[in-house]
């Protein structure tokens, strides 16, 4: 595998460097199943950090905020992909943004797992309270909720069967979820909200830059 | 009691970390303070843990030095024990300052001086969510108070902490207004649970957790109970306190540890003991509503908090 990903880069900067900068599906489908790896080793090394209790003092708690973390830039992540590979050269980056949006919903799930397990111990009566009652809680659970219909129509069949149009609008909820997820990051924030802020920054950039596209291409 | 005995950090355990932490870490902070009585020993085991309630357990040296609020050297949990190695917290002198008959700077030695050091297991209850107890060693606030002679005037006192954004990595970035401020009602500034702390397990406080001495005030929530304390104020109306100023609609003056008042953005119903699974309910007080619940008689908690 590592030699195919030597390989991989090899060709890739002969390429640029002689003549076509385009990043080939061929090479995009070698790429993947390491950023696949790259993508799964975070939970595999927080769970096992967690079962040896090297994850402070506060175990749960930082588990928590990891998980939360990683899922959101992921969320960021495959809006980012998506305006890149409108660029010509970058265009087989299509090929990665459902294994990035999959991985942002399996972080999302952990997330809220360690929410739901560990930190509440199943306590469904306390939870429901703090979801209606507490603004970043809703937030981060109707993101969630969100998120859901995306991960579910995500295979090439449920294209085909939903017919683009109607698959591609069912994904413009990430439009929302970006904002809504990163507000509840913002919410929880008590006083630096540094890390939010830059979330929104790049979020707000993306969209004025699709805003921009297409009125420039009418 | 029912606390096993493996709960508790064995003495032995804990005497050894002393010599540790002694010969390594912090071996230059305790030599140059020369006054190792900063954090002497007044009680036995025994004693000492006579002054756990049931279901409390002491956390260890460990938790309690590296999972710090200490905004000042930045906002992480970690930050404060990672970030404060160049905060140098020898010499210090504190201003007493305000309605009191000698208004003057001076040393901590001076204010030290004739101090009974005493031994005071409390637990802390953070505004997030989450408490320790730790075994501190100060004094009463009041035996202070007294020595200045406040007026009649002084209804309430304000602290503050030292403003060093040279040593103090936190404070290069406007995080919070700084330099950090805290206050208390003059009755409770004098009540007997209120202390001074100069250490924690026997030794001199670590940068991480207020080093050279701080304030102590169990039944409230953490942040009440201000770090560094270079500035002593007697004042006559409520005065400014740095999180109740940022966001007074989350944080009030008061911000006594009640579980019936949510913190508008989490529950404060429960807490998680740091290094215990499971939340615990948390209690009015803090558990010290008989020693305290007096002087807040009459006084609406949730218009207060």
């Amino acid at each position: 595998m590592k030699s195919k990903l030597v390989i991989c880069i090899k060709e890739w900067i002969l390429k640029n460097t002689i003549k076509d900068m385009t990043l080939s599906t061929k090479m995009m489908s070698r790429i993947k199943p390491f950023i696949f790896i790259l993508l799964l080793l975070p939970s595999l090394l927080w769970i096992y950090k967690l079962s040896i209790n090297n994850l402070g003092v506060n175990p749960i708690e930082k588990l928590m905020h990891n998980l939360g973390e990683l899922a959101l830039q992921l969320i960021i992540a495959t809006l980012l992909v998506s305006s890149l590979a409108q660029l010509k050269y970058l265009r087989a980056l299509q090929n990665l943004r459902r294994m990035i949006g999959l991985f942002a919903f399996y972080y999302v799930l952990l997330h809220l797992a360690t929410y739901i397990v560990l930190d509440h111990y199943f306590n469904w009566e306390f939870l429901l309270k703090d979801v209606l009652k507490r603004p970043f809680i809703s937030l981060g659970f109707i993101s969630f909720l969100l998120l859901i219909p995306l991960a579910l129509t995500s295979t090439k069949a449920m294209v085909k069967k939903l017919t683009y149009k109607v698959w591609k609008d069912i994904h413009k909820l990430i439009y929302i979820i970006a904002p809504l997820a990163t507000m509840h990051f913002f919410l929880l924030t008590k006083a630096d909200k540094k890390e939010p802020m830059i979330y929104l920054l790049i979020i707000f950039i993306l969209y004025a830059w699709r805003i921009f596209i297409k009125v420039f291409k009418h | 009691m029912k606390i096993l005995s493996s709960e508790i950090t064995p003495y032995k355990a804990y005497l050894n970390r002393r010599t540790f932490i002694k010969g390594t870490l912090a071996s230059s902070l305790i030599t140059s303070f020369g006054t190792p009585s900063l954090a002497h020993h007044e009680l036995g085991n025994d004693d000492f843990l006579n002054q756990l309630e049931e279901n409390d357990s002491l956390n260890t040296y460990d938790e309690i030095t590296n999972y710090n609020n200490f905004y000042e050297f930045g906002t992480g949990k970690t930050d404060p024990a990672e970030h404060s190695h160049d905060f140098k917290p020898i010499p210090w002198s504190v201003s007493v300052e305000g309605l009191v008959k000698n208004p003057a700077t001076y040393y901590l030695e001076d204010i030290l001086k004739g101090i009974t050091l005493e031994d005071r297991v409390y637990r802390l209850r953070c505004v997030e969510g989450w408490s320790m107890v730790i075994p501190w060693q100060g004094f009463s606030l009041s035996l202070l108070i007294n020595k200045f002679e406040p007026s009649s005037n002084a209804k309430y006192v304000q602290f503050e902490t030292i403003f060093r954004p040279e040593e103090m990595p936190g404070q290069r970035r406007n995080v919070l207004p700084w330099p950090y401020v805290e206050g208390l009602r003059m009755d409770e500034a004098m009540h007997p649970l209120t202390i001074l702390s100069t250490g924690l397990y026997g030794h001199s406080l670590l940068n991480q957790n207020g080093a050279p001495f701080r304030l102590v005030v169990p039944w409230k929530y953490g942040f009440k109970s201000i770090k560094s304390i270079v500035k002593i104020r007697f004042v006559e109306k409520e005065p400014q306190a740095t999180w109740s100023f940022v966001n007074p609609r989350e944080y009030g003056f008061y911000s006594n540890v009640n579980p019936e008042v949510d913190h508008p953005r989490w529950s404060q119903a429960s807490e998680r003991r740091i290094g215990k699974f499971s939340r615990r309910s948390t209690l009015m007080f803090n558990g010290y509503e008989k020693q305290v619940s007096y002087m807040y008689k009459g006084m609406d908690l949730k218009k207060y908090y």
